[in-house]
C-alpha cells in the first residue's frame, strides 16, 4: 500500500508556528491555553511533548486535530501546516477528511475513540470506506489485516467483536489499528499508555515502535512520563504554563537540561535502583500557576531557584543554543544546572 | 525485629457474584487469596501490583473496611476480625488511611477546619479550642498554614489537597497508616513534594506504613520492604534494595524490566509479557502467573507455589527458583 501523497523532503511534515489557542472560561473571562507554541515534526521521527497538567500539551494536540471543544475553545493566532498545507483554518468537513487519513489519533482511554455499538471490524472498515473508497468486503479484509498487524490473536474472529468483548489491552490495540488503517503519515498519541499497567504499557510501546518501523509514520507522543519519553522520543518539547520552555534532542535534553524547570522535573522523579544510595528527592517547590493568574515575567520564576529581577520583568524569548536546542530562560548562558552524570 | 505491629495471616477476601433467578452465589472474585505478611513497628512496607492484583483490597481488609472471607489480621497482638464495635473504634483511632484521589476523598462542603477536627470530635479528643489548635498545627506540619483553616477543598490544588488528606490521617496520632496510591494522581513535580513530606513524617513521628502503589520507582524510594502481588497472591517479599537488585520471581523480573528508564539509550533488556492479566474470577490453576510466565512448565499448572525463603528476609513463590 503506497500513500499517494507526494513526499517532501525539504519541509517538515508538521509545522506548528506561534500557535495560540484561547478558551473561554465565562462570558467575560478567557485564557490562552496554548500561548505561542512552535515546533516541527519530520517524517518518520517521534516528537514527545512533555508537561504537567495545565501545561497545554493536550490542547496543542486537540488544536492540531481540529478537535477543540466547540464554542469555548478556538485557535486565535498562528499556523499549523501539514505537508506544507495550512490546516488551522479548515472547516469541520475539511478536517474530517484529514483526520484518520493523514493524521491518525490515539487517546488515553480507548473507549473515547471506539464506538460501543459497532464491531471493531465495522469501525476500522468505515475509515477505509470513507477515506479510500474501498468496498465493504475489501474493508473487512483490511480490518482483519490491521488487527493482525497490531497483534490481536485470531483476527478473523475478533473482527466481529464489540469493544466490550475485548480486554483493555486488546481495545488499546484495536484503537491503534483504527488509527493506522489508512496509513497516516503522522500519528498523534495523547497519553496512550498512561492508564495502562506497566507490563501492558511495555507491550504497547513495543508495538508502536514496531509499527513505526514498518509503516514509517511520524509520531507526536504526548505524555507526562519522562521514562516513556526517554524510550520513544527522538526530540522533546517541554511545555510549562501554555508555553514551550525547552526543545532539544532526547539525549541532549536528558543529559544537559538548560531550563531550570526541565532540570527540576528530571530531578524530581524517583528512579529505580536508587535504594542503594537513598537520597531525598529534589522537589520543585510551589505549584503550577493557574492560567488565570500567571506571574509576570518568566512563568516559572516563582518556583525557580535561579530567579532574579530580570526574570520577573519580562517573559524570556525561546532562544537557540545550537544544535536545535531551544531554551526559554533569561539566564541560560550563565547557568550551570547540575548535569546528570552520563553513566 | 521485635514483635510485629501488624500480622496478616492467610488472609482471603472473595467478593461473591450472584446469578440466576434465586440470586445464588454462582462464583467469586478472588481478590485476595491466602496471603500472609508482617509489618514491624516503624517499618514502611510497599505493596505493589498491577490492576486486579488485590493490593487495595488488602489495605481495606486490614482496616476492616471490608470483611475478610477467612484468615486473620492481628494488630499489636489483638485479633482485628473478632473486634466488637467499641473495640473496633479504639482500633480505628490507631490506624488511618490516605486515599489516592485528593478530589474525591474530601467533602466539598466542609471547610478544612471541619475536615481536620472531624476525627478528633469522633474520637472525643480535646476541647473545641484544643481541636482547633491541633488542626492548625497539623496544617503546618504538612506544609500549609493556619490561614487555610477557613478554606474549602476546591480552593486548593491537587497536591495541597493531598496534604490535607495526610493531615487528616495524622489528626488522631495513629500508629499505623495505610496509604493507598497517595501520589499517583499528582503531577511529577508535586509528587516529589508529597513523597518528601511522607518521608519527613515517617522519621519525625516514627510512623508505620503500608504503602500501596503501582509505581515501582516511588515504592523503592520510600519503602524499607516490598511485597509484590499478582492476581490476589503474593509473588515475592524482600527488602527494597534486595528486590530491585536481585528480583527472584519471574513476575517481579518482568515487572521491573517493564519500567521505562528516564535515560535515553539505556534500555534495560526487557521481558515483555504476553497477553493480559487473567480474570480473578477464574484464576489459572497452580501458579496464577503461569499463563504469562516465560519460565512456566507443566508442573506450574499443578502446584500452588509456597512462599519460600531464598535469602535473608527474601521470600519468593516460584517452584523453579532456588
Amino acid at each position: 500500500m503506497q500513500s499517494e501523497m507526494t513526499p517532501r523532503t525539504d519541509a517538515p511534515l508538521l509545522e506548528v508556528r506561534d500557535l495560540q489557542t484561547t478558551f473561554d472560561l465565562s462570558k467575560t473571562q478567557s485564557v490562552r491555553a496554548v500561548d505561542g507554541v512552535s515546533f516541527e515534526v519530520n517524517a518518520g521521527e517521534t516528537l514527545a511533548i512533555v508537561g504537567e497538567s495545565g501545561s497545554g500539551k493536550s490542547v496543542t494536540s486537540l488544536s492540531i486535530m481540529g478537535l477543540l471543544p466547540k464554542d469555548i475553545g478556538r485557535i486565535t493566532a498562528g499556523s499549523i501546516k501539514l505537508n506544507g498545507r495550512e490546516i488551522s483554518k479548515l472547516s469541520d468537513v475539511q478536517m474530517r477528511e484529514i483526520r484518520g487519513k493523514e493524521i491518525g489519533m490515539i487517546f488515553q482511554e480507548p473507549m473515547t475513540s471506539l464506538n460501543p455499538v459497532h464491531t471493531v471490524g465495522q469501525q476500522i472498515g468505515e475509515m477505509v470506506i470513507r477515506h479510500e473508497g474501498l468496498s465493504k468486503s475489501k474493508a473487512r479484509a483490511r480490518a482483519i489485516e490491521m488487527l493482525d498487524l497490531v497483534g490481536i490473536p485470531e483476527p478473523r474472529r475478533r473482527v466481529d467483536n464489540y469493544p466490550h468483548e475485548m480486554s483493555g489491552g486488546m481495545r488499546q490495540r484495536a484503537m491503534i489499528a483504527m488509527a493506522l488503517a489508512c496509513e497516516p503519515r503522522i500519528l498523534i498519541a495523547d497519553e496512550p499508555t498512561t492508564a495502562l499497567d506497566v507490563t501492558i504499557q511495555a507491550q504497547m510501546l513495543e508495538l508502536m515502535a514496531d509499527l513505526q518501523k514498518k509503516l514509517g509514520m511520524a509520531i507526536v507522543f504526548i505524555t507526562h512520563d519522562l521514562g516513556v519519553v526517554a524510550e520513544v522520543a527522538d526530540r522533546v518539547v517541554v511545555m510549562y504554563a501554555a508555553q514551550v520552555v525547552e526543545t532539544a534532542g532526547v539525549v541532549d535534553i536528558f543529559r544537559n537540561p538548560r531550563m531550570p524547570y526541565t532540570a527540576g522535573l528530571m530531578n524530581s522523579i524517583p528512579r529505580l535502583g536508587s535504594s542503594i544510595e537513598k537520597q531525598r528527592l529534589k522537589a520543585i517547590p510551589g505549584t503550577v500557576p493557574a492560567l488565570t493568574s500567571l506571574p509576570s515575567g518568566c512563568r516559572f520564576n516563582p518556583r525557580c531557584a535561579f530567579a532574579t529581577d530580570l526574570c520577573r520583568s519580562a517573559i524570556p524569548p525561546l532562544e537557540e543554543a545550537g544544535d536545535g536546542h531551544m531554551i526559554r530562560c533569561a539566564r541560560w548562558r550563565e547557568l550551570t544546572l547540575n548535569e546528570r552524570e552520563a553513566s | 525485629m521485635t514483635a510485629p505491629l501488624l500480622q496478616v495471616d492467610k488472609l482471603r477476601k472473595f467478593f461473591p457474584i450472584h446469578g440466576g433467578v434465586l440470586r445464588r452465589v454462582v462464583n467469586n472474585v478472588k481478590a485476595v487469596d491466602d496471603i500472609s505478611f508482617e509489618i514491624g513497628a516503624g517499618e514502611v512496607v510497599g505493596l505493589v501490583g498491577e490492576s486486579g492484583s488485590g493490593k487495595t483490597t488488602v489495605g481495606r481488609t486490614i482496616l476492616r473496611l471490608e470483611t475478610a472471607t477467612s484468615g486473620a489480621v492481628r494488630f499489636q497482638g489483638a485479633d482485628v476480625m473478632a473486634m466488637g464495635t467499641q473495640e473496633l473504634r479504639r482500633y480505628r483511632k490507631k490506624m488511618q488511611i490516605i486515599f489516592q484521589d485528593p478530589y474525591a476523598s474530601l467533602n466539598p462542603r466542609e471547610k478544612v477546619r471541619e475536615v481536620l477536627t472531624h476525627p478528633l470530635r469522633l474520637h472525643k479528643i480535646g476541647t473545641p479550642s484544643e481541636q482547633e489548635d491541633r488542626a492548625a498545627s497539623l496544617l503546618e506540619k504538612v506544609g500549609l498554614s493556619r490561614d487555610h483553616l477557613d478554606r474549602f477543598p476546591h480552593e486548593f490544588s491537587g497536591g495541597q489537597r493531598q496534604r490535607i488528606g495526610i493531615a487528616r490521617a495524622l489528626a488522631v496520632e495513629p500508629d499505623f497508616i495505610v496509604a493507598d496510591e497517595p501520589v499517583s494522581a499528582l503531577d511529577v513535580s508535586i509528587q516529589a513534594q508529597v513523597i518528601n513530606l511522607l518521608e519527613d513524617l515517617k522519621n519525625d513521628l516514627d510512623l508505620t506504613m503500608l504503602f500501596i502503589a503501582h509505581d515501582l520507582g516511588v515504592v523503592e524510594h520510600i519503602c524499607d520492604r516490598v511485597i509484590v502481588m499478582y492476581l490476589g497472591r503474593v509473588m515475592e517479599i524482600a527488602t527494597a534494595a534486595d528486590l530491585y537488585a536481585r528480583p527472584n520471581h519471574p513476575y517481579t523480573q518482568a515487572l521491573l524490566s517493564a519500567v521505562p528508564i528516564p535515560e535515553p539509550g539505556r534500555r534495560r533488556s526487557r521481558i515483555v509479557l504476553k497477553g493480559d492479566i487473567p480474570s480473578p474470577i477464574n484464576p489459572p490453576s497452580g501458579c496464577v502467573f503461569r499463563t504469562r510466565c516465560p519460565k512456566a512448565t507443566e508442573e506450574c499448572a499443578k502446584i500452588v507455589p509456597e512462599l519460600r525463603k531464598i535469602g535473608e528476609g527474601h521470600l519468593s513463590a516460584c517452584i523453579h527458583t532456588t
